[in-house]
């Protein structure tokens, strides 16, 4: 019995409109193994997963679970043959506690009981080790602890096969050693375990076999202690690459923003930014470090005269020929009138950055469509504008009058930094500038970032992988519950040392740790 | 090899599409057209015993017939494409004005209150331009209101707007008794009728001919405001996401107010025609339920003026015409909706088709 086999797939084939997801996808997962699936965005990782989990359904293609021929048609149908999914982004109810959240939707035909429940429960979290408090409200939870309850939920519903989406993503280096811990006395346990990631040296780290995937296609599977960095990057791009990033010390920086007693306090009343005080310079990139949600949306959008701010914060800009101008209290459009020259790539691109369903033309103008007397349009700019932009930044388009929407991850964002760049910035914020993009289009991005390093402009990237960050940044500020904990150099920190000011005072085991 | 399937695949699943070309969604909605009129002429045989071709001629010749039904319907398509522009900006602005009803009612008893009190004392091109203007500030303001709470305190326009409706109706009822003619009606009548004063003038021997112009000067104006003006470049960015539009700097208040102020003066113009240039007398069923039929005019139209004139034409044939098989048939007017209903579910659902397809399952596994 031992070499039957947990789950196959043979075949697996899924098209969405024109495009080919997975195009006969073969996968081999083991009883008791690690398996990771590597692939760059887009190349059909999730899909084929979200396939043997019940979401979508494949056009052809076979899935074997325990040898035996299944169908998968839904969530329901994946459950039954003990398949768990943990998705990238939670499916949780916020206002349930960890144990409801748990326990949620389950029917097996007897009355529900809750202590029962909460019995099982909790020794599912002795059983793996999990420290999670399953009474604490999902919204009051850190993205970690969110984690830990979804995957407990998989493991609740009996799961022998669990499916991680990009897990390590969200966590800080000590919450994904602490997550592979888990995943070991999992898979010690006789359990199957697919994770789904592009980083390599987790792979490396953690699994057992890795098999790749590459524009949907199967390209093959090694045995993960034959396998190093560059062979596993071969396999995912199928070609050698040179994936380097020039860092030439700033030239002659010069002040261009001095921010002080920043403080922003939401509507709910909890504090976003607590007194962030620090400086940023012209010929510099200064790196932002943190877990999401620690005020980096906020310390962007005060710079950018779209958040309130308390009465004592300073948002200090020094132009070359002028006095230092205040930009606290200051909407985005008298910002403008000062002539700040003042760039923003949000993290969010077609619900804030760019307009989804408007040409790339129209989106062009987004900033500079009030130019111009008269009531009326002038299209002539943009469009000179738009073409530029998609022949310097080789944005794969129809044409410039397709909508942003139906471009890819790569190309929405040249389309944005485009733009953003062309107006000759002094300071340029970036946010998460390469999420979802392939590693070329990342590459093209941190170039250009570099390029506008040289040419004078301040940069303020907040970026999530802390090894883009260390290669890319000049220094780098950590954030952590919107306090600064710790300015360090680009070029000496580490990453162990930037992890614990990300996770510094606010969670103790890290502390017991050390 | 031991493949026995234990369960059954989905018979069907959905997928999104790509964007068809032009000709192929113009003929699914083509095909949907001649699916409906086969179905509605089944359900015509069945209930009714008539021969469905016969009920289509008649629908059709209720709506051609004549010149003075042409004209008819050329009015019908007028008004209703006069309220269909006027909710566009809104809508577009995912602002849901469902108030277009009262607005449109307020814009008339404006026109009809110059009309009662100044009639005969000032002169009637004077008459008319107080009117005009009464009109449109009327149905603005009725706009206004309910966005300058939106704006203001986030209320939510849906109930809002469609609050104000009633009000509006009251309003009417009210005025009906103030101004009743002649006394113990609790109608108005028609008002001015010996002197005409603050008729608005008939170009030529064509009674609707005016209000069919000033709706194609609506309409061009709609257009080119919606696609070339900033105003409408602004309302456009505020519709698609508000994030974006504090992004740039947008005042996303006075948008909001701006085109709601937009859109209520169309439709106090819709009033406008209605008492002053087509009925000359004001009651709660003025505006005709056109505010709620425009909204479907325009999301039918995808918010395109231009191709609102195809989709209002479209109801306004389907109204006309089907009014006319009640008549000829003596059917009663519910088995006009009924021949209706059947068209309109088959032309708004054919959109589905445009937008997803299905794959059915394959018959044949493959064998390797």
């Amino acid at each position: 019995m031992a070499d039957v086999l947990a789950l196959e797939l043979k075949g697996i084939t899924k098209t969405f409109g024109s495009v080919v997801a997975n195009k006969n996808v073969d996968l081999k997962v083991k009883k008791g193994e690690i398996l990771s699936i590597l692939g760059e965005n887009g190349s059909g990782k999730t899909t084929l997963m979200n396939m043997v989990s019940g979401i979508y359904y494949p056009d052809a293609g076979e899935i074997f679970v325990n040898g035996e021929n299944v169908v998968i048609s839904s969530p329901k149908d994946a459950f039954k043959y003990k398949i768990g999914m943990i998705h990238q982004h939670f499916k949780l109810v916020d206002v349930f506690t960890a144990t409801q959240n748990i326990v949620l939707g389950i029917k097996d035909g007897t009355k529900f009981n809750i202590k029962s429940a909460e019995k099982k429960v909790k020794e599912i979290t002795e059983k793996y080790g999990f420290i999670v408090d399953l009474n604490k409200k999902i919204y009051e939870m850190s993205v970690s602890e969110k984690q830990t309850v979804e995957i407990i939920k998989v493991l609740y519903r009996g799961a022998d096969i669990l499916i991680l989406d990009e897990p390590t993503a969200v966590l800080t280096p000590q919450e994904t050693r602490k997550l592979f811990d888990i995943l070991r006395k999992m898979k010690a346990d006789g359990k199957s375990i697919i994770i789904i990631t592009h980083k390599l040296h987790e792979v490396l780290e953690i699994s057992d076999r890795v098999t790749t995937l590459r524009k949907g296609e199967y390209v093959g599977t090694v045995e993960t202690k034959d396998a190093t960095e560059q062979s596993l990057t071969e396999m995912m791009m199928g070609e050698r690459v040179e994936l380097n990033i020039t860092r030439e010390e700033p030239k002659n920086p010069v002040e261009r923003l001095v921010v002080d007693h920043l403080t922003v306090i939401k509507r709910d009343g909890t504090v976003a930014l607590d007194n962030v005080e620090f400086n940023a310079y012209g010929g510099e990139i200064l790196g932002v470090a943190g877990i999401s949600g620690c005020g980096q949306k906020e310390l962007l959008e005060s710079i950018a005269g779209l958040q309130v701010t308390t009465k004592k914060s300073s948002i200090l800009y020094k132009p070359d020929d002028l006095g230092p101008q205040q930009l606290v209290g200051k909407t985005p459009k008298e910002i403008r009138k000062l002539g700040v020259a003042l760039s923003f790539v949000p993290e969010d691109r077609l619900g804030m950055g760019l307009v989804g369903n408007m040409d790339i033309i129209d989106n062009m103008m987004l900033r500079s469509y009030k130019s111009g007397r008269g009531s009326f349009l002038n299209r002539k700019q943009p469009k000179g504008l738009a073409e530029e932009v998609i022949e310097n930044l080789e944005v794969v388009t129809p044409s410039a009058t397709t909508p942003v929407r139906r471009l890819s991850g790569g190309n929405v964002q040249k389309v944005l930094v485009g733009r953003e760049i062309a107006s000759a910035p002094k300071v340029l914020m970036v946010a998460y500038p390469v999420r979802g993009l392939d590693i070329n289009s990342s590459y093209t991005i941190y170039n250009l970032l570099a390029e506008q390093k040289r040419n004078g402009t301040a940069i303020i990237f907040v970026g999530e992988d802390l090894d883009v960050l260390l290669e890319l940044c000049d220094r780098i500020m950590v954030i952590n519950s919107g306090k600064i904990t710790g300015i360090v150099d680009g070029r000496t920190a580490t990453k162990e040392e930037i992890g614990l000011l990300m996770t510094k005072s606010v969670e103790r085991e890290d502390k017991n740790e050390q | 090899m031991n493949s026995k399937t234990k369960n059954h695949e989905p018979l069907f699943h959905i997928a999104k599409r790509d964007t068809l070309p032009m000709y192929k969604s113009w003929a699914i909605r083509g095909l949907a057209i001649l699916f409906a009129l086969i179905v509605a002429g089944i359900v015509t045989m069945l209930l009714t015993g008539e021969n469905p071709l016969k009920v289509y001629s008649t629908m059709v010749s209720g709506a051609f017939g004549s010149s003075r039904r042409i004209w008819s319907l050329l009015q019908s398509l007028a008004m209703l494409l006069c309220v269909s522009l006027a909710v566009t900006p809104a809508f577009k602005m995912r602002f849901w004005n469902i108030g277009a009803e009262g607005q449109v009612l307020i814009g008339g008893l404006a026109t009809a209150g110059c009309m009662i009190t100044l009639g005969d004392k000032i002169p009637n091109a004077l008459l008319i331009l107080v009117m005009i203007v009464a009109s449109i500030v009327a149905g603005a303001i009725w706009a206004l209101i309910p966005a300058f709470f939106k704006a203001k305190f986030n209320t939510n326009e849906t109930l809002f707007t469609l609050m104000m409706n009633y009000v509006a109706i009251q309003l009417v009822s009210y005025f009906e008794m103030l101004w009743e003619n002649p006394k113990g009606s609790s109608n108005i009548g028609i008002i001015n009728q010996s002197t005409h004063a603050g008729w608005l003038p008939t170009i030529g021997n064509f009674e609707y001919l005016l209000n069919v112009l000033v709706v194609l000067g609506l309409t061009i104006f709609m257009y080119i405001y919606l696609k070339y003006s900033k105003h409408g470049y602004e309302l456009t960015v505020v519709g698609e996401s508000e994030n974006t539009a504090r992004y740039i700097g947008l005042n996303v208040k006075k948008v909001i107010m701006r085109t709601m102020l937009l859109s209520g003066a169309v439709c106090g113009i819709a009033g406008l025609l209605l008492v002053g240039g087509t009925n000359h007398t004001i009651t709660t069923t003025t505006a005709g339920g056109r505010g709620f039929t425009a909204i479907m005019v325009s999301w039918l139209a995808k918010f395109n003026p231009i191709y609102m004139i195809l989709t209002a034409f479209l109801i306004a044939f389907l109204e006309v015409g089907s009014g006319a098989i009640s008549t000829v048939f003596g059917l009663n007017e519910s088995f006009a909706d009924i021949i209706t209903g059947i068209i309109l579910f088959f032309i708004i659902g054919c959109e589905f088709f445009i937008n997803y397809k299905l794959h059915f399952r394959s018959r044949h596994k493959e064998v390797k």
